[in-house]
Formats: C-alpha cells, structure tokens, sequence
C-alpha cells in the first residue's frame, strides 16, 4: 500500500477531565483509512469508539482533551490546524452520520435548509445552486418527492427518512471521509437493511472512505472492507474483514463470536458462552491486558505485567496479546455439558381472536377528532407448558399491546385469553389476585427503567412476594428473596444495594428474579436484553433459558431479533402491522415456505459469518400507520410479490391462514408458490 | 386553529365567570353587606335598620340572583312605594317603565363606585391605560435585557460570563418589588445619599411620563421579571447547546456565532416565551406594589382603594379586567408556542 | 456618649451575632467532615454557589431560633419605643440608658422610636416560623392532589387543572384581600379553608400507610392509629379555636390556638402556593408513570396509591426539593406583601414586610429603618435561591 492513507491516526490518547481526576477515555489507538476504503471500528458501549470518531473532529467538549498522538488527515496534522482550519474541513472533507436522526436534525428549521447551508458555508454558493444540489442529493439517497420534503420539518419524517437525510446532508459537499456513528442502531431491522445498503453504493459511487463505527459485527461484516475491535479505550486486534472473522487472533475478539447467536448456534448442543466478569470502568482497568481478568488463556505475571503492545501477525493483521502464538485459535469451546432439550407440555395459555382498538386524542393540546389505533386484529395463538413463543415484529407491529393485554395493563377490545382455561382478557391487572399476579409476570426491556432507582433491590423483591401471599413472615420472605438472588447468580449482598450501583446486566438480572418471584407460570420478556451489550446479551439471555428449564415456566420472548429468535425460541410467531402472519416451529419459520414479510425480515438482520450467503431484499416504502391501515393484506403496500397474486386480491381480501402441519402463513399466494421460495440464508459452500 | 380558539374562548369565560362569582360571593357577605349599608346610609344605623336598608336596595335578594344582575343576565330589582320608583337600572328620580329591564356586564354597565364615586367603566378605562403604559416600558426593559442576558449566559455554561450574569438574575429575582423599590429610591432618589437623579414618586408621570419621573418605577418592575426569564432562557439555551443537532451544525462547520444565531436561537426561545406569558399574573402583582410605593395611580392603585373600602363594583370590574388580561396572556402564549415550535400543529 | 462609627457597628454586629456564627461552625464542620455519608446535602459541599446559599439560609435559621427561642441577639424589645431615639441614624447611644440596657441603637431608632436591629432580628423569627411550614402544607396539599391528577388523568385530571387555572388567575393580591378583610375572617371563611387544608396532610400520610403496609392488617391498624390519631388531635387543637366559626373541640381538649391572623395568613400563602406544586407535582407524574418500574409495580398488583406515593413520588423527589427551596423564598416575599400591604399581621409587628412598609414614608429622608429590614429579606431570599441552584447543580450531576 503506498497509497496515502485519507486518515492516519497514530497513538492517539483521548482523556476526560472529572472532578475527581483524569479519566484516560482511548489509548495508544492506531488505525489508518485508505481512500475508498471502509473501516469498522467494533466494540460494546464505553469502549471509546465514539470518542475516537469526536476526538477526529476535534469535538470533545470542555472536559475532553487529546492527551496524546497525532491524527492526521491528508498527511496534516489536525493538532496544528486552527479553529478556521478546522471549521473549514468540518461538513466539507469530513462529514458525520449520527446515531439519532431525530435528535441530530435541527426541530425547528426545515430540512431544505439544513441542508442547503452546507455547500453555502463551505463553497460559496448561491441558495439556488444550493437548493438544486440538496434536490439532486435527495434523489440520490432515494427520497420519493424530494422537493417536498426539503420543505418538511424533521418531525413530518419517519426515522429511515430523517437518516437519509443526515446521510443526504453529509454528502452534500462530497467528503474525502464520512465517520457513521451506530447510523442504524435506532431503526427498525428492515429500515436498517435499506440504509446500510444506501451507505453501500453512496460509498461506491463517490469513492468515499468511511470509518463506520457499530456495536454489530454483522453490520460490519456487510458494509466494510477493515475493521478495528476495541475493549476498554484500546483497540485490540485490527486487520482486514474476513481476516478478523475467520482467523481472529485475540481472545476478546473470539470470545465476542462466541457470544453472539449465529447461524450455528443451538441451544441444547452449543450454547452462547456470555464472557465472564464486567466491563471494566475508566478508572478501574487492570494493569497489562485490559481483558485479562474475563480472559480465559490469562496468564497470571505475564499478562498484567506491563502494558501490552500491538503486534503484527500479518501485515495488515495485528492484536494485542502476547499469547498469539501459543493459543490453539481452532479449538472449539469448552463444551459445557450437552443439556437436555425440553418437551413442552399441555397449553397452558390460548389467545383467541384477540382484538385491542384503542382511542388517541389528535393533540393534547389542542384536541382535534380522536383517532382509532388498531394495536391487534385478531391475535390467535397457543402456548404451552415449559416452552419458548418468540413474538417477532418490528416497532409499531403491535407486540407490546399484545404483552401489556396478558399482564392485564390493558383490557382487550374483543376475543379471549384463557390462562388455564379462565378468561382473563377483561380482567385488569388491578382485579387479578395474588395467584394469578404470581403466575403471569414480566420482564422489561430497559434495565435503567425497570427498578425503581429509589428502593433498594431485595425491597423491590420482597414486595412483590407480599403482594403473590408469599410467605408468613418477612423472615420467611427475605429468605426467599436471598434464594432468589442465588438463582440470577448475584451476590447476595445486592440485596441491600440501590439500582444506580448496578450494571445493565445485573438490574435485567433483578427484573427477572423478580418476575420468577411468586414462581411464574408464564413470564412475558418484552425485549429483556436488546438494550444490553453483546456479551452482557449472552448471560441474561442463557439465565433466563436456565431457570425456564428448571420452573417450568411458558416463556413468551418478544424480540426484533432474529439471530436470538432462533437460537432460543421453539416456536415463532411474526406480526405485522396488528396481525399473525406466520406461526410455526423455529426450523419452519426459518425455512421456506416464507410469508412475504418473514423473508425480508430474514434478510434484514445482519449476520456476522462470512459463510453464509443471504439473498437481498429490500422492503420498499414505509410501515403504513396503525391509525389507517391499508385495505386486504396488511403487507400489501410493501409486497415484493403481490404481483403474483391474481385478481389483486392482496388489496381487497385479508388472506386466510395457510396452514402447512403446525406451520401457519396469512398469504393469498399459491401454496405451490410459497413452498417454491428460495431459502433466505445459505451455508456457502466450502 | 377556529376550534382550537373557540374552544380555548370558552374556557377563558367559564373561568372568569368562576372567578367573578367567587369575588362577588366574597365581597357580598353578610358583613361587607353590613358595612355598605352604614357607609351609604348612616354609620349610627341599628340592626334593624340595617336590614330594612338592604331590603329596599335589592341586597336582601339571594345572591346567584343579584350575581346575575350584576352579570346584566337577570332583571335588576324594582320596588315602588310613596317616594317614587326604584330599581338597580333606574336613575334616581326615573321611572321603572323608561329604564331597561336588565343593567350588567352583558349591557356594558360596569356599576359606580363607591369610593371614587364615578362610573366604574370608565373608570377602569383610565387607569387600565394609565398601567398599560407603565407595563409596555416594563416591557420594552425588561424582555430584551431578559433575553440578551440569559442567551450570553446559556451559549458558554459554565464560563466566566456565565457565572456572573447567572448571579446577576438569581439576585434579581431574590428582590421583591418593595425591597427593590426602596432600595432604589433611597439611593437614587433620596437626600441620604445625595444622589437625586431620580423621582422618588410617579404621579407626575401620570400625564408626562419623563425618563426621570418614570424609569424607577419601570426598573423596579423589570428588575424582579427580568432574573426569572434570565433564567429559563439560559436554562433552555444551555439545554439546546448540548444536543445532538447543535453537534451537527458545529460538525458542519459553521462559525460559533452562525450556530447561536441560526440553530440555537429560535429553540431557546420556544420555553422562555411561555415563561415570559406566564409572567403576567406576577407582573400584576408586582404593578400593585409598585404603583402603590411610587403613587402611580393606575389599576393596581385603584385595586388597592377597592379592595380596602369594600368598593363591591370597582372590585369586581378590576378582577374581571385582570383575569382577562392573565387568560388573554395565557392564550397568546399557546399560540406563540405553536408558532414558535412546528412540532406541534394545529388539528 | 459618642455616637458610633460605623467600623464599631459593624464589629458590634458581628459579635452581637455570636450565637450564630459558633453554630454555623459547629454545622458547617460537622457536615464536611460526614459529607461523603449524607447524599444530596454532602454534595453541596463541593459546590460554591450551593454553600453560599446554604450559609445564607442557615444564618437566618439560626438567627431565628435564637431570637425566637432564647431572646439572644436582639439589644432590645422589638415593641418598645424608647422617648429620644425616633429616627435616629445607626450608631446612635441610647438616651437615658439603664444599667443592663444596650447602649446603642446599633442600627438606629425607627419613626416610633424602636430599635431598628432588634425588630430586623425578631423578623426573622416570624418568617422562620411561618414561610417552611406553610411551604410544606403547600406542598403536601398540591402534592397529594398533583399525583392522581397525573396518574388517573381523565376527568379528575381536567376539574382539578381548572381548579389550580382558576387560581393561578387571580392577581394574588387580590386574593389576598379577599381572604384576609376583616369581614372576611368573620365569616369564618379562612377557618374553613384551613380545616380541609389541614387536613390533606393527614389524607396524605394515612393513604402513605395504608398503601404501604396493605398486605399485613395488623401492622395497618397499629400504624395508622399510631401515627393518625395524634396527629388527628393536633388536627383538631389547630383548627377549632374558642369563639371561631369551628368550635370542636372542649377547650379542655384543645392544645393549643393559632392566633387568628396568623392562620389566615397561613391558609392564604398555602392557597397561593398549591396550584404551582400541584402542576409541577401533576406533569412529574405524567412522566414518571411511563416508567417500566411503574408497569412493573402494577403487575404485581399494586394499588394506585401505592404506585404514586412510593414508586412515583420518591423519584420526583429532587425537582420537588428544588422547588421547595425556591418556594420558601417566594413565601418569604409573600408574607413580605402580606406585610407591606398591611394585611393579617397586627401593625406594629415586627416582620419585615411591615417594617419596609412603615419605613417607606420617610424613605427620602431616613431610610436606615426600611434598609435594614429589605437587606435582611433579601439575603434570606438569595440565600434559598442559591441553595436551591446548587442543590438542582449537584442533582443533576449522576
């Protein structure tokens, strides 16, 4: 490579300054951009991986200086440039996409001068050049109608709109490098595909070299040609994609594959493997390794010697670890003892035709005609005794109310739950009696909101055992609330701490004892570890499946997730829109025959294993409003095979559930047809 | 947007008519009733003339029905015998036939006063113009400085500049109108420090308002608003300048002062304006204080007499005029927010 | 004797304050040397705008409770008018001094010949006694109608906005002539206001019982008993007064009197101040009751109130304290107009309201004795805002 590298930072040291002392945020970090070229810098949350991308633009705020090392951007040092300089490459030769699209666009200016401004300040144009250029952008980041939306305001976009256009406004004035900070994390799977496909052929077509920074390694894996992994401040093995998946040469970076659900994932026979131990804080790393203490080949005197130096393996493959050479990389994991799969037994819970319509006011303010939200139509499912029913859908698909009409935080419109063969449906939560509150509990999705930051955990615990009848005494309860912490493995001197001093980790771990409290029958997991990082992910999730298997508890697992979907869940339930569309086993759900919707679904998430092959489909169009859902077939709008359908039938009729054995599918398409599909996932072969 | 209005219209009257029953049922107790017999009539009068006193003025009535006299909503009282005609909307010395049946608020008839013995229409005309005046200089000191100082203050949190305008508009706010006011005339206006620039009373200003005879009692007022909107703004400006879309724009690479301008602006201002409407009730309050201190006899002056001598009409018209001003304020307020912010439009 | 120079002032002063400047030590030592142990208050100590305030503040508690307690600090009687000394400028000796009498008027003679400094320090001890509590009564009453206006929403929700409107609407001055005419206090209006006043606090603690301890009977009833009963008592002491419109009580029975006047002016500054916590307590709960912790707490099938007094309330908690430092100053200002305008307290009381207000007449000719009284109101004042700014500074840090 003789090329000039766009971006070459070197040694780069980034601390913040705190009250208390100086808190090193990113040390000794390296990494260099070629033009043209895509880098992923990849890492769970506090790793430094965004205030790498802010320490290039210079933007750490008053407290975040640049300790050391030198970043240079075409071969000049940044340090010397001044705040003109800066100015002058900021939004020009480097541009920046953002993880909000909502909070990084301006509320109260419309997005066409948003836009327009951009070329306006760095080249000098007149507003006319600068609006017909912000037209020709929004046509190139494929936005229907662009000339009105330039004359929209931010909130009158939908997330994946308000993306391309802070996607739009970076390119306005063609960047020598775009830095994307988690540009996805914030949208739905299926808009995600779309965006990170725009970034793709955007980046191909100008010839812009990006540093896209993810938590997702299989995002990585689909839009870069480098990548960088990070752990606590310190990059840890860098080296081209394929490289790094297949031959990966630093423990943490294993063990983070080893964390996340693939393809090949499963269960009973090779389980996630969560990394022990917590993320360091800034202030508490160790001495040497910074992973030592959760690593597995730690080497006690050597390791935590002294600071560990980067080191090729390659040229263009380097780690951090000493132990390189020494570690057998092709050794599978210790394989824990096979676990026995589970049966699942007699239905315990059945959902009949359940409905939910519920009224929202226009405006609170101002009120306006009242509009009818149509959450569910027509739910009708079963559940049985010790087994896993993954809802599937994306935000807006009416999961949620599903959730909150079992708990009973909301009544159902029309139809039944039968819990045991009771009806439930029209009883709310605050009729139900401790039995049934003990038997039916769930589990939140967000770990900072799902404690009371003001009660101390076991409190939190041990009321909720008053409430089920637990118990004759507070002895007897507190007893039991200790056993309970032993059971989501805490320590059980947690029992006296407040949430604020736990980790993400361990309040989901506090939800879910809580929930098991009065020995649940069915618990309900809204989402309980999206918020969590990748290997925190692997221990809340192998927890929760540990002590389903010993209570012989119905879990329902309501999740965006398709990787996790189909490594825990036994059966699979899609919606879309308010509706089932497909109901079926794992194996069937992920195996044609597809619903529509299901295989772009599919296709959608991100897999981080280069040998396998997906096929691309890239839902068109926007998720229609719950408030006037279209005419037929929820899914109509967005059909890539609607055309295959006679009669149009797809916008007149809601289709009937096919039904294949136990496999269920609400399409109008010929059976003949939907078997015929091609499968979404392909094993390459070897 | 005429739906949001009429409906925001009939909230606003439901309120004052809330609000003047509660101020007529209170003025028009037992005792108040008492004391009005004995100042128009006689102040050496017996219990039982005192009652034969209410009876022949329409007192004796339950008072909904003379609620709704006052109101203009029911017929006023009439009563005939050997001395002549009279009713609520009889002139003295008219007949019932000639003078209308009913004589309220709805018929523009405000009552007389009792104090000042004058028509309360008109009366509370003059003096709201009187405070007008006073609260459009209140105004024009107090908003721009408001703004100016909470703007400087929230555009660098934390910084030198920060620090002491923050102090500057904590201490104002920490002064009230008669610690303010006294403060000000004994050091500006009174021979104990030699400093005579100013006049230490506005009556004069009344008819000639002058920078010398008006800018105190202005300043005093402006001074205790002016802290609290210094505040918001720099709370809401601090706010903006830490999110995400301010980020944006520095990374865009606009100037400082492009950014502040164009960007930060217009979204600081959205929460200060409410503020700023909200003000009105307390700026009322502090027109009270500051006019009885100053003499300027403007509205909170007359409130004041009113509420001192029981003068049941003038009362009941100044609270009427205060709470359509607050509800007016309240209502510019919402619109000006939606202007302000397009987040929020109208069904 | 000369007349005092005003470097003698001063350090007489300052000595004169003795009691509170070896308490403040005591305070301000102790808390640093615990501040890691003391949460939120501990933290103040890192912050100088905060410590500031909290000095101010706690220099007029203390100054307060040691006039108001022990009669130190003041030189003299805050009532009585010695003949010679009317107008007097400060520093001026004491005309026909007595053996034990102060030789001074430290801070001058007002226009009745009293003691400018006495009447300033004896001022405090009236706003101490009032401006926290009726601040607190404010807070509980907006409180606890500020949590199911949010939480339920609805209907309750619509009336009892209006209700706080309504009297957000009123010029408070008007409203305080209303409440506070003679007519009116004899009507028994006021009294009452305050009886269902006084009572939400009792409403408030009873549900916050009841809701706690729902699952065990027993302990129910013995908490609430013990904590309501004499607290019903105190209730009715408070509220029922010989010769007002609510004799409940025996005499025999009853406690203790609030003088008339002051009750009206608590229930006024209360009435005043209850609508802005119950919107500020009202649009806390509608955010909080979002949280996942309240589904959580519903789930498990708890009653409302228990949601909204101890799953709700304790993480409104810091906003609520905020406000409450700030309110006692604006109640501060308030009891000020009360007294600038004459209302509730007798004439010649020595707050400091009505002190500015008598010493306003000559304002142009002596103005120590209006000085005094308005510098002493403004440095409590700045002091509770101070403090509160720290308090919000330090809260919002974790």
């Amino acid at each position: 490579m003789t090329q000039e590298p766009i971006l070459a930072i070197d040694n780069l040291s980034i601390s913040f300054d705190t009250r208390r002392a100086e808190i090193p945020a990113v040390m000794d970090f390296s990494v260099s951009v070629q033009p043209g070229e895509a880098m992923g810098l990849v890492g769970e949350s506090g790793c430094g991986k965004s205030t790498v991308a802010l320490g290039i633009m210079r933007d750490l705020g008053r407290n975040g200086r640049i300790a050391g090392g030198t970043i240079r951007f075409k071969g000049r040092d940044m340090a010397e440039m001044s705040e003109a300089e800066l100015r002058r490459i900021r939004g020009n030769e480097i541009a920046m996409i953002y993880q909000e699209p909502m909070a990084s666009l301006n509320p109260a200016m419309k997005v066409g001068r948003q836009l327009m401004e951009v070329p306006m300040i760095h080249e000098d144009v007149t507003a006319e050049e600068a609006r017909a250029r912000a037209l020709q952008m929004l046509d190139d980041v494929k936005l229907p109608d662009p000339a009105r939306i330039l004359d929209s305001y931010p909130h009158q976009l939908s997330g994946g709109q308000q993306q391309r256009i802070v996607i739009a406004m970076a390119l306005m004035s063609k960047p020598a490098l775009l830095i994307l900070d988690e540009p996805t994390t914030a949208l739905d799977v299926t808009v995600e595909a779309a965006i990170v496909e725009l970034i793709r052929d955007l980046g191909r077509k100008y010839g812009t070299a990006m540093l896209f920074i993810s938590h997702n390694l299989g995002l990585v894996l689909e839009t870069c040609d480098r990548i960088c992994v990070m752990y606590s401040g310190e990059a840890v093995e860098t080296g081209t994609v394929a490289e790094v998946f297949d031959t990966m040469r630093h423990p943490y970076t294993q063990a983070l594959f080893r964390a996340i659900p693939l393809p090949g994932a499963d269960k009973t026979a090779r389980p996630l493997q969560a990394i022990p131990g917590n993320f360091p804080l800034p202030h508490q790393r160790p001495p040497g390794c910074n992973f030592g203490p959760r690593c597995s080949y730690f080497e006690a005197g050597r390791c935590d010697a002294q600071a560990i130096p980067m080191q090729d393996v390659r040229p263009g493959h380097a780690t951090r670890c000493l132990r390189t050479q020494e570690i057998d990389w092709t050794a599978a994991p210790e394989a824990e003892a096979e676990t026995e799969a589970r049966t699942p037994g007699k239905v315990v819970l059945s959902v009949e035709k359940l409905k939910k319509y519920y009224e929202a006011g226009a405006n609170a303010l101002f009120g306006g005609a009242t509009q009818v939200v149509k959450a569910n139509e027509a739910l009708t499912f079963d559940a049985r005794e010790s087994e896993t029913l993954a809802i599937v859908g994306e935000s807006g698909c009416g999961k949620s109310t599903l959730a909150k009409m079992l708990m009973g935080l909301e009544t159902a419109t029309d139809g039944r739950i039968l819990l045991d063969g009771r009806e439930i449906q029209d009883l709310p939560v605050a009729a139900r009696d401790g039995g049934l509150l003990g038997d039916l509990q769930m589990v939140f999705q967000n770990p900072f909101d799902t404690l009371n930051p003001s009660i101390a955990v076991g409190r939190q615990i041990t009321r909720a055992l008053e409430l089920f009848g637990y118990g004759a005494s507070d002895a007897e309860r507190r007893e039991r609330m200790l056993t309970l912490l032993d059971l989501v493995k805490l320590p059980r001197d947690f029992a006296g701490r407040m949430p604020r001093q736990l980790s993400g980790g361990q309040k989901q771990r506090v939800g879910i004892a809580r929930a098991f409290a009065g020995g649940a029958r069915i618990v309900v997991a809204d989402e309980p570890v999206s918020a969590l990082d990748v290997s925190v992910q692997a221990a809340v999730t192998d927890l929760l499946m540990e002590i389903q298997k010993r209570e012989k508890t119905t879990l329902i697992f309501i999740s965006h997730d398709l990787s996790l979907v189909r490594y825990l869940a036994d059966r699979v339930l899609v919606m879309y829109l308010g509706h089932v569309v497909e109901l079926g086993t794992v194996e069937q759900v992920f195996a044609p025959p597809y619903h529509p919707y299901t295989e772009a679904l599919l296709s959608a998430v991100p897999i981080a294993d280069t040998s396998v092959e997906k096929e691309r489909i890239v839902l068109e169009g926007e998720l229609p409003s719950a408030t006037n859902p279209p005419p037929g077939c929820p899914f109509q709008t967005r059909c890539r095979w609607k055309a295959q359908v006679a009669g149009d039938r797809c916008a007149t009729d809601l289709p009937e559930m096919r039904r294949f054995g136990a496999h269920q599918i609400r399409c109008h398409l010929d059976p003949e047809m939907l078997e015929g599909m091609s499968p979404v996932l392909r094993q390459a072969a070897d | 947007m005429i739906l949001f209005l009429l409906r925001r219209l009939g909230v606003m009257l439901l309120t004052a008519l809330c609000l003047s029953l509660i101020v007529f049922a209170l003025t028009n107790l037992p005792a108040n009733l008492e004391k009005i017999a004995k100042f128009e009539g006689n102040a050496r009068m017996s219990d039982a003339q005192v009652e034969s006193w209410l009876e022949k003025n329409g007192y004796a009535q339950p008072m909904l029905v003379r609620y709704g006299e006052w109101l203009g909503a029911w017929p006023g009282w009439t009563r005939t015998d050997e001395t002549g005609e009279y009713g609520r909307c009889v002139p003295v010395g008219g007949t019932i036939a000639d003078s209308p049946a009913r004589c309220g608020i709805l018929q523009g008839e405000w009552g007389e006063s009792r104090v000042f013995r004058e028509d309360v229409g008109p009366f509370i005309a003059t003096r709201l113009a009187l405070t007008g005046k006073m609260m459009f200089w209140v105004m024009v000191l107090m908003v721009p400085m408001a703004l100016v100082i909470g703007v400087l203050a929230g555009m660098r949190e934390g910084s030198k500049l920060d620090r002491g305008l923050s102090t500057l508009s904590i201490l104002t706010t920490a002064t009230p109108e008669y610690v303010s006011g006294v403060i000000l005339i004994a050091v500006f206006a009174s021979s104990a420090f030699g400093l005579k620039w100013f006049k230490g009373t506005a009556t004069s200003a009344m008819e000639n308002a002058t920078f010398e005879n008006f800018f105190l009692p202005v300043l005093t007022i402006a001074l205790f608003g002016m802290g609290y909107i210094a505040r918001m703004t720099r709370a809401s400006m601090a706010e903006v300048m830490t999110s995400q879309y301010i980020r944006t724009a520095r990374l865009k690479g606009l100037p400082f002062r492009e950014i502040v301008l164009k960007h930060a602006l217009r979204n600081a201002l959205i929460a200060p304006f409410t503020v700023i409407m909200l003000q009105f009730p307390w700026l009322l309050n502090g027109v009270v204080i500051v006019e009885t201190l100053f003499n300027y006899k403007g509205l909170g002056w007359a409130l004041v007499q009113a509420a001192g001598n029981n003068d049941v009409d003038l009362l009941l018209g100044i609270s009427l005029v205060s709470v359509v001003v607050v509800l007016l304020t309240q209502l510019i307020s919402d619109i000006g927010y939606v202007y302000l912010n397009p987040r929020i439009r109208i069904a | 004797m000369e007349p005092l120079s005003w470097g003698a002032i001063a350090a007489r002063i300052l000595l004169q304050f003795l009691p509170v400047w070896i308490a403040l030590a005591a305070t301000f030592g102790l808390s640093w040397v615990y501040r890691s142990k003391l949460g939120l208050y501990g933290k103040l100590f890192d912050n100088r705008i905060g410590l500031i305030g909290l000095f101010l503040t706690l220099f007029w508690v203390y100054t307060a409770l040691a006039a108001g307690l022990f009669d130190w600090i003041a030189t003299h009687d805050p009532l009585t008018a010695v003949s010679g000394m009317k107008n007097k400028v400060p520093g001026t000796p004491l005309r026909g001094a007595e053996d034990g009498d102060y030789p001074y008027y430290l801070l001058g003679g007002d226009g009745l010949a009293r003691d400018v400094f006495s009447r300033m320090v004896a001022g405090s001890w009236i706003v101490v006694q009032i401006a926290p509590l009726a601040t607190l009564f404010a807070f509980m009453a907006g409180i606890t109608l500020g949590l199911p206006a949010g939480y339920f929403g609805g209907r309750l929700d619509s009336v009892l906005t209006f209700a706080a409107n309504l009297i957000l609407a009123f010029p408070v001055i008007l409203l305080f002539y209303l409440l506070v005419t003679p007519e009116i206090v004899e009507s028994g209006l006021p009294a009452y206001l305050s009886a269902g006043l006084f009572l939400l606090p009792l409403v408030f603690l009873g549900l916050l019982i009841n809701a706690r301890a729902r699952t065990n009977p027993r302990r129910r009833w013995m908490l609430l008993a013990v904590v309501l009963l004499p607290l019903g008592w105190a209730y009715l002491s408070l509220i029922s007064a010989e010769g007002s419109a609510l004799d409940l009580l025996p005499a025999t029975l009853d406690l203790f009197d609030v003088p008339g006047g002051i009750l009206v002016v608590f229930v006024s500054v209360i009435f005043v101040n209850a609508p802005t916590v119950f919107r500020l307590t009202r649009g806390l709960t509608l955010d909080l009751k979002t949280r996942d912790y309240v589904a959580a707490a519903q789930t498990r099938g708890e009653g409302p109130w228990y949601i909204m007094l101890w799953e709700i309330l304790p993480n409104a908690r810091g906003p609520l304290i905020v406000d409450f430092c700030l309110r006692i100053g604006y109640t501060t200002i308030l009891l000020g107009t009360l007294g600038f305008f004459g209302l509730g307290l007798p004439p010649d009381s020595p707050d400091w309201g009505t002190t500015i207000n008598a010493g306003r007449k000559l304002l142009s000719i002596f103005p120590h004795p209006a000085i005094a009284p308005a510098v002493a109101l403004l440095s409590l004042v700045l002091g509770l805002n101070l403090l509160a700014d720290g308090l919000r500074e330090e809260s919002l840090k974790d």
